[in-house]
């Protein structure tokens, strides 16, 4: 295991490279070059040009230049932002991205969950009317245009019901007098996030092997857990700001799930029909055990695979979704300044935002790999 | 045994119909097989019905542009119809925007003189549907309508040709990787690994800032990141298994070259695959030029996504269901093509995999 990891680690490493590689020729591509983004001002005169070019080192040979990239990006100097200027590309990311991070999180997690359970009943559903519903509504979703869809869910949610705040990640009146600044905040609910699902993981290894008290020990395991991070959080004083928080994450997270679960249901739907063919399914039938046993124990399991490898797929649509959705809701992460720096033609921040993003689906995937091989043992000796 | 007798019977035991001929009655017998199982499931149909009434929608504006519409005032870029409206001057709420106007609206916007109970006669773009603008005018005063039925065409043909494109590449090496194999296979098959891991709209939202995007240019860039992507592995995978079927060996025992196994014998079994994802790549393609038009990084004059950018721009977005002529439309558009290509795409999934199909 430890060294399909290692494994697996150096590609995406190589594959990194090969995307910041693929980056540098994209802005060397641009019209004017890349020095056209620094001197296309006509108003330089032609000496302070000469003295931009020189000391950006946009006069080298290209072989230095893209070593000096290279060697920029391992360091993390991305360069400085045109319309933050002064601040540096790495600090404007260091201060969105656990934003990001958080909805990318919820959004894969929670629409993952949703795909796959709708699919494993819709596996068994086949024919009937609810299947041609689902499967419609789904696709429908799936298909949406997501801008006009993230307006109609603030629309519906945030003006006419006015169950949840319109868009931002905060409510300022109730931060006003905070102690601690909100990436604090988000910092710890991140941290919290990654330790309650260590947790649990490991909950659900120990007692793996537990017979008959699997399933009341893990709902106490759970329940302990929750309730656990719930004084924790009420105990710092915090709790009312990271409420605040989480209140503003529920519309953009609903957003995502309900354009990205479809892809997962559709999936689990096939895998589960074909998994339903197998001849363990039909002995398990004919033991008398249960439809839902059958259903939940024998198939699903199997079916999870190909699921699982769709996920990889579904991680770039939940990145590509979230940030339509951060646009959408004024959620100010990643997806809204790679955006906005795109529109006001901040070339470093846009590139600063894409590496990020492709850090970020890289990493993911590496995840999903590890997770994978852990499912399925065949993958780990190939 | 003499010349004439060898002659009767070859005669005899070939068919007397031209190769051509037979290869398309199969052909056709084939198709008729696929379209039973086809026209089984429902979705499809229901996709198909969508296509065909955007198909009509595409075909009807140059006829209604050259008969009925009057250019001047229904063409969908520089079109313009002044509509005026009488509107009574209140004080504070409003209840009706058709007939009555705030009065300090009134002062700002038409005359600083304006008093309360005045008749003024203001523009009333955007006009809600009426018989001369079935779906109503833009802020503008361009047709709704009009536009809507204009953009079906170009959102035609970018799906159309980036699908073209992904699966003419998808196949070419999809075929070239599997039959081969070794290197050639190792590098497309990780640079799609590549392509498939990141996110494809952020890259081009990228492209866009960098260099001016047209059309023409969209479609070629998704039908050349498709094609390199997740659409080569699909195919690669059908391909490994139709080069160890017998006829691919029968074909090289004859003699074939390699081209000629991969192009007539190979590429044929994985065409039906490619046109599935055809599909897909159309709802992805008219799916990025909406996105990418409504945060305004393309080059074009009309789309469905310029038309949900102008309703945003102009402030029309959070009217909820009153300005409803400004964004149902253009959105309900962009949703129905997209699911219809998508359900075609799925009820084909099920022609082309015999496993899903009906127990």
């Amino acid at each position: 295991m430890t060294g399909f990891i290692l494994r697996r680690t150096a590609q995406i490493v190589l594959t990194l490279v090969v995307f910041q590689t693929l980056l540098f020729f994209l802005l060397q591509a641009q019209p004017g070059g890349i020095q056209y983004q620094f001197i296309g001002n006509p108003d330089i005169p032609p000496e302070a040009q000469q003295l931009i070019i020189e000391r950006l080192g946009l006069d080298q040979p290209l072989e230095k230049q893209y070593l000096n990239y290279l060697k920029n990006f391992l360091t993390g100097n991305l360069g400085f932002s045109f319309v933050h200027y002064p601040r540096p590309v790495m600090d404007i990311i260091a201060e969105r991205a656990p934003r990001t991070i958080l909805l990318f999180l919820t959004a894969t997690v929670v629409s993952f969950y949703t795909g796959f359970f709708l699919g494993r009943i819709l596996a068994w559903q086949r024919g009937g009317l609810v299947e041609y519903g689902v499967t419609l509504g789904g696709s429908f979703l799936y298909t949406v245009f997501t801008p006009w869809f993230g307006l109609v869910m603030i629309w519906i949610f945030a003006f006419k019901l006015d169950w949840l705040p319109v868009g931002k990640f905060l409510n300022p009146l109730k931060w006003q007098d905070a102690p601690v600044r909100a990436n604090v905040v988000f910092g710890h609910m991140l941290l919290t996030a990654l330790v309650l699902s260590l947790l649990l993981f490991i909950l659900y290894l120990v007692t793996h092997k537990i017979g008959q008290w699997k399933d009341p020990i893990r709902r106490v395991g759970i329940t302990g857990f929750l309730l656990v991070t719930v004084g924790v959080w009420a105990a710092s004083g915090l709790g009312g700001y990271a409420l605040d928080i989480a209140g503003h994450l529920v519309l953009p997270t609903l957003t995502i799930t309900l354009t990205a679960f479809a892809s997962t249901m559709l999936l689990t739907r096939n895998s589960m029909l074909e998994t339903l063919r197998e001849d363990y399914i039909l002995t398990a039938r004919a033991k008398g055990l249960s439809e839902r046993v059958v259903r939940d124990r024998h198939a699903a399991r199997n079916a999870l695979l190909p699921v699982v490898t769709s996920l990889v797929l579904n991680l770039a649509a939940v990145i590509s979704g979230g940030i339509i959705t951060e646009t959408i809701f004024s959620w100010p992460g990643m997806g809204l300044t790679l955006l906005q720096a795109a529109q006001q033609k901040d070339i470093p921040l846009a590139m600063g935002a894409l590496t990020f993003v492709g850090v970020l689906a890289l990493i993911a995937h590496l995840v999903v790999d590890v997770l994978y091989a852990f499912l399925d043992p065949r993958i780990r000796y190939h | 045994m003499n010349q004439s007798t060898c002659q009767e019977i070859s005669d005899k035991s070939l068919p007397t119909e031209p190769l051509w001929r037979i290869r398309l009655r199969l052909m056709w017998r084939g198709l008729g097989r696929n379209w039973a199982f086809f026209v089984e499931n429902r979705i499809g149909l229901v996709g198909l019905g969508i296509i065909l009434f955007f198909f009509l929608l595409m075909i009807a504006h140059p006829i209604l542009m050259s008969t009925v519409w009057d250019p001047v005032v229904y063409d969908p870029v520089i079109g313009y119809d002044e509509i005026t409206i009488d509107v009574t001057v209140v004080d504070g709420q409003i209840t009706d925007s058709l007939q009555e106007i705030n009065i300090d609206v009134a002062k700002i916007d038409y005359d600083p003189a304006a008093q309360v109970g005045d008749v003024l006669t203001i523009l009333a773009q955007p006009a809600p549907p009426s018989r001369a603008h079935l779906l109503g005018t833009d802020p503008l005063g361009r047709d709704v309508l009009s536009q809507l039925m204009y953009s079906t065409a170009s959102e035609f043909t970018l799906g159309i040709m980036a699908a073209l494109v992904t699966v003419f590449i998808a196949t070419t090496i999809g075929a070239v990787s599997a039959y081969y194999g070794g290197l050639i296979d190792t590098f497309f098959m990780r640079l799609a690994d590549l392509i498939i891991i990141l996110p494809f709209l952020p890259i081009l939202i990228v492209l866009g800032a960098l260099f001016d995007l047209e059309l023409i240019h969209l479609a070629l860039l998704i039908g050349v990141l498709g094609g390199f992507g997740g659409t080569t592995l699909i195919i690669k995978a059908q391909a490994l298994t139709v080069k160890v079927k017998p006829f691919i060996e029968a074909a090289r025992i004859a003699g074939g070259s390699d081209w000629h196994v991969i192009f007539t014998h190979l590429v044929p079994n994985l065409m039906p695959l490619a046109f599935l994802y055809m599909m897909f790549t159309v709802t992805g393609a008219i799916f990025s030029e909406a996105v990418l038009s409504f945060f305004g990084l393309l080059d074009i004059n009309m789309s469905w996504g310029i038309m949900i950018q102008l309703a945003q721009n102009q402030g029309y977005l959070l009217s909820g269901t009153r300005y409803w002529w400004l964004l149902m439309p253009s959105g309900l558009a962009i949703c129905l093509l997209c699911t219809a290509f998508y359900l075609v795409g799925r009820a084909l999934d099920e022609v082309v995999n015999p496993r899903l199909r009906q127990r």
